[in-house]
Parts: structure tokens; C-alpha cells; sequence
């Protein structure tokens, strides 16, 4: 079966030529979008279009294209990722939406993250946050015996699922306060919930939560709109585990 | 533990301790008020209001009750103030109502309002029965014990009186949504949830606010209905 054809839409798209520029909305026509098209494929079009009339094309990140590297940073219709439930933009097809609709397009919104440049935002933020704990040290030799440390499934799912964070930002993006704790909470309780995590436990928690703070992510209200908005669902119970963590070894301090 | 008041979690472990401390504090409260409706003669809340009064442990609690609110009050506004700061540029389009529930995004303007009424309830009642008195409060004697009236003093709010009724049923239902996310909220924020008790919390959150909501409001429009 052929996919519908969506005759015409209207892209509000945010344009900023670098992170000094005040930056504004343009309205850009697209006509004959196929609703089998990705929101990127869609981008691409519209690029194109841009390109042909002489305008810069819109500046986006985009990498894997398959929903895992998460680097497709798009605030759609008030929505990270738009209006689709756990998944990145990439993932986000334009059958999700009608024809003649007027589509808005935003970057992350944070002061963590500055705009670069139109809907590109600078996420080292997240690196560094990943600097101040978020591994294991750990002498690399010889492969040990699979059984050698035992781990209970549970342990492992629970440490699996917060793994699969991407470090997307779509959980600043959708919070209120642009709060990190999610991310964090993820990178905390991957390592958290497995033995080899548990040494540097302590030291991990208080000093993630330090860079955090630093970096000028707002706090954590416990809305949970950060789990709905994830790509991932990743749960807020880590929230409360990363809270945990971080108050038993701030108390031990 | 240097720097734990100026850390974000600090904060919000002082939020969710005397969050927890006034949900403590709201539920004897309630109590004590229920007694209004039980005892047409006042007798039952008067015997009650004395004990509160006159308690040792009470006259302790009080100061500590009133530095729970102090902070929980003070940091609201400071966390607020900093979460706001987070996010220089807003979105052109923000549509938060399918990640979240609207009480969990406006807990300072329910804390706000809630406070609001706090003041106009700490004036009606606190000021008269501790600081300047009032003739409704004449002595009355309960089972050979003199006592204030207090029992008079609320009620005579209420009978009659449209707009303190109402008013009073709007802060039971103000307060209802400010704890329907604070309960739970606050249980979160020091660490004690997982995936099994999230929903749990999440119901006795439901049950806790909607008690409290229903029980402070029955008691202004008992009063109102049946006088």
C-alpha cells in the first residue's frame, strides 16, 4: 500500500547563524511529503528546497539515523522528538501528522546547552558530567571467568535498562527546570546496580551531581514528564536511586 | 558533608524532610478538627483544642513547626528561582500535559495559593486564640475543667458566612493538589522508591490528598448546611 501523500506543510523553524545571534522564526513551505518519510527525510527535502532557492539550508544533527546514537535533537510541536512516544526524531515519521499542518521547530532549550547554530545545541555538557564519574577504573587484563563475580538477573536487567540511556537530552529538553537528573540518574544506577560500580560508588555520586550543579542544569521536581519524553523509558526510579546514593555518600562525607 | 544545603539534591532533601514533617503536622491537624462535626455542644473540640494547648510536647513541636514552614516556604521560592534561571530562552510551544500532571508543574503557584490561605487562616484563628483574644472565646466549662471557647470562635466563622465557607473548602482543595504530588514527591527526592513502590506511593499519595481535601472542606460546609 503506497503512503499518503501530505500536500502541503508549513515548517516554523528557528534560525540562529551562530551562539551570538538573537535568532528568529522563519515559515518555510514543503509540498508532496510522503507520510512513510522520516521527520529527518523531511528536513532533507526541505534542505534541498533551500539549497535550490540559494537560502542556508537548516542546520540539524543527525547521525545514525536508526534511533540509537541520539544525537537528533528536536523540539517538534512543544515535544522533544515530537509527538510520538520513545523515540528519537529519526524514528518519528511523518504520519504523525496532517496535511496543512503548521509544524514548529525548536532546538533543546537550556542554558546547559547553548544554541550553535539554528537547531544545533552544544551538549559537551553531558560529557563532562560523564568526566566526573560516570566509569569504572579499572586495570584492563586478561578476560576473567564470566562467573568468576556473580550477579543476580535482576541486578542486571535493572543495570541494562538504565544503560540504555543515549545521552540524547531529551529529558533537559521536555523538564521544566532543564534539570540533568535523569542522565545522571541513568549513568549513576548502570554502575550502581553492578559490583564492579559499587568501589566507586560514593565518589561517583557526589561528584556527578557536583559538575551538574556546576554546568547550570536547573533541579529535579519529580514532574516525570523526562521518562515520558525519553527515547529510551528510561524510568525515574533511578532518580531515586541517584538521590540515594548521592545522600548516603554525602552523610558519610 | 560540605556544600550539601547549596547542592541541588540538598535542597530538595530540605523540601521533601519538611515536606514530610508538615504531612505529618496536617494530618493531626484534621484530626483534631474532625472533632468539630462529631460534638454539636463543642464540648468533644474544645476538650480537644485544650489538650493541644496545653500539651508539653505540642509547646515544643510549635517552634519547630513553624521553622518547617518557614523553609519549606523560603527554599520553594529559591529552588524556583534557580530552576527558572535554567532555562534563559523558553519554547516558542511547550506541551508538557501529555509527560506530566498539571499539579506535579505548579506546585509554587499551589504552594503560593496554599500560603495565601495560610496567612488569612493564621489570622482568623491563631491571632485571636494566642495573641489578641476575642469575645467569642469566652470561658466555658467542660466536665469541670475551664477552657476557651474555641468551638465558638470556628464556628461562628462559618454559619451563615458564604465566603469563609467556600474559602476554606478551596484551601482543603489547594492543599489536596499540592500534596497529591508532594506525598510521593517527597519519598522520591530522599531516595526511598524503586519501580515496585512508585506506584504504590503514587496511590496513598491519591488517598492521603484526597482525605485531606475532603476532610477540611466537609467541616466549613457542615457548618454552613447544617446552621
Amino acid at each position: 500500500m503506497a503512503d499518503k501523500i501530505l500536500k502541503k506543510l508549513y515548517i516554523k523553524v528557528w534560525r540562529q547563524n551562530n551562539a551570538q545571534d538573537k535568532g528568529r522564526f522563519e515559515t518555510y513551505e514543503i509540498e508532496n511529503v510522503s507520510t512513510g518519510s522520516s521527520f529527518l527525510e523531511m528536513m532533507d527535502i526541505l534542505n534541498n528546497n533551500l539549497i535550490e532557492k540559494g537560502i542556508d539550508p537548516v542546520a540539524f544533527d543527525h547521525d545514525c539515523r536508526e534511533g540509537i546514537c541520539g544525537i537528533c535533537s528536536m523540539f517538534i510541536n512543544g515535544r522533544p522528538h515530537g509527538p510520538d512516544s520513545a523515540v528519537t526524531t529519526c524514528q518519528l515519521h511523518m504520519r504523525k501528522f496532517n496535511d496543512g499542518d503548521t509544524i514548529t521547530v525548536e532546538p533543546w532549550r537550556a542554558a546547559a546547552f547553548p544554541v550553535i547554530k539554528d537547531l544545533v545545541v552544544d551538549r559537551t555538557a553531558f560529557d563532562k558530567i560523564l568526566q566526573a564519574g560516570g566509569f569504572v577504573s579499572v586495570n584492563t587484563g586478561g578476560v576473567p571467568d564470566g562467573n568468576a563475580i556473580l550477579i543476580s538477573r535482576d541486578d542486571a536487567e535493572e543495570a541494562m535498562d538504565a544503560a540504555a540511556c543515549i545521552g540524547c537530552g531529551a529529558c533537559v529538553a521536555a523538564c521544566k527546570n532543564s534539570s540533568a537528573m535523569l542522565f545522571v540518574a541513568a549513568k549513576v544506577s548502570h554502575l550502581a546496580k553492578l559490583p564492579q560500580g559499587r568501589i566507586e560508588a560514593k565518589a561517583r555520586a557526589r561528584n556527578m551531581v557536583a559538575r551538574m550543579d556546576e554546568l547550570g542544569f536547573g533541579g529535579c521536581t519529580n514532574t516525570g514528564a523526562c521518562e515520558a519524553e525519553c527515547p529510551k523509558s528510561i524510568s525515574i526510579s533511578h532518580i531515586a536511586r541517584l538521590n540515594r546514593e548521592y545522600l548516603v555518600a554525602k552523610f558519610s562525607e | 558533608m560540605s556544600n550539601f544545603f547549596t547542592a541541588s539534591i540538598g535542597r530538595k532533601f530540605l523540601m521533601s524532610i519538611t515536606g514530610l514533617f508538615l504531612m505529618l503536622f496536617i494530618l493531626v491537624h484534621l484530626t483534631i478538627n474532625l472533632l468539630l462535626i462529631f460534638d454539636d455542644s463543642g464540648d468533644l473540640f474544645n476538650k480537644g483544642a485544650h489538650f493541644m494547648a496545653t500539651n508539653p510536647a505540642v509547646k515544643i513541636m510549635e517552634p519547630i513547626l513553624g521553622l518547617g514552614f518557614l523553609i519549606h516556604i523560603i527554599w520553594s521560592f529559591l529552588i524556583s528561582w534557580e530552576n527558572w534561571k535554567a532555562r534563559p530562552v523558553k519554547y516558542n510551544k511547550q506541551d508538557l500535559s501529555k509527560a506530566s500532571s498539571w499539579s506535579s508543574r505548579n506546585m509554587l503557584i499551589l504552594g503560593a495559593l496554599v500560603l495565601v490561605f495560610l496567612v488569612i487562616h493564621l489570622y482568623n484563628f491563631y491571632l485571636k486564640i494566642k495573641i489578641t483574644g476575642s469575645p467569642l472565646l469566652e470561658h466555658t466549662n467542660v466536665g469541670g475543667v475551664d477552657m476557651e471557647n474555641t468551638y465558638n470562635l470556628v464556628s461562628s466563622l462559618f454559619i451563615g458566612n458564604w465566603f469563609y465557607s467556600l474559602l476554606y473548602v478551596a484551601g482543603g482543595i489547594l492543599l489536596g493538589l499540592h500534596v497529591i504530588h508532594g506525598f510521593w514527591s517527597s519519598f522520591q527526592t530522599i531516595g526511598l522508591n524503586n519501580q515496585i513502590w512508585m506506584k504504590r506511593l503514587q496511590t496513598i499519595a491519591w488517598v492521603y490528598a484526597v482525605v485531606v481535601a475532603v476532610g477540611f472542606s466537609v467541616i466549613p460546609l457542615y457548618f454552613l448546611i447544617k446552621f
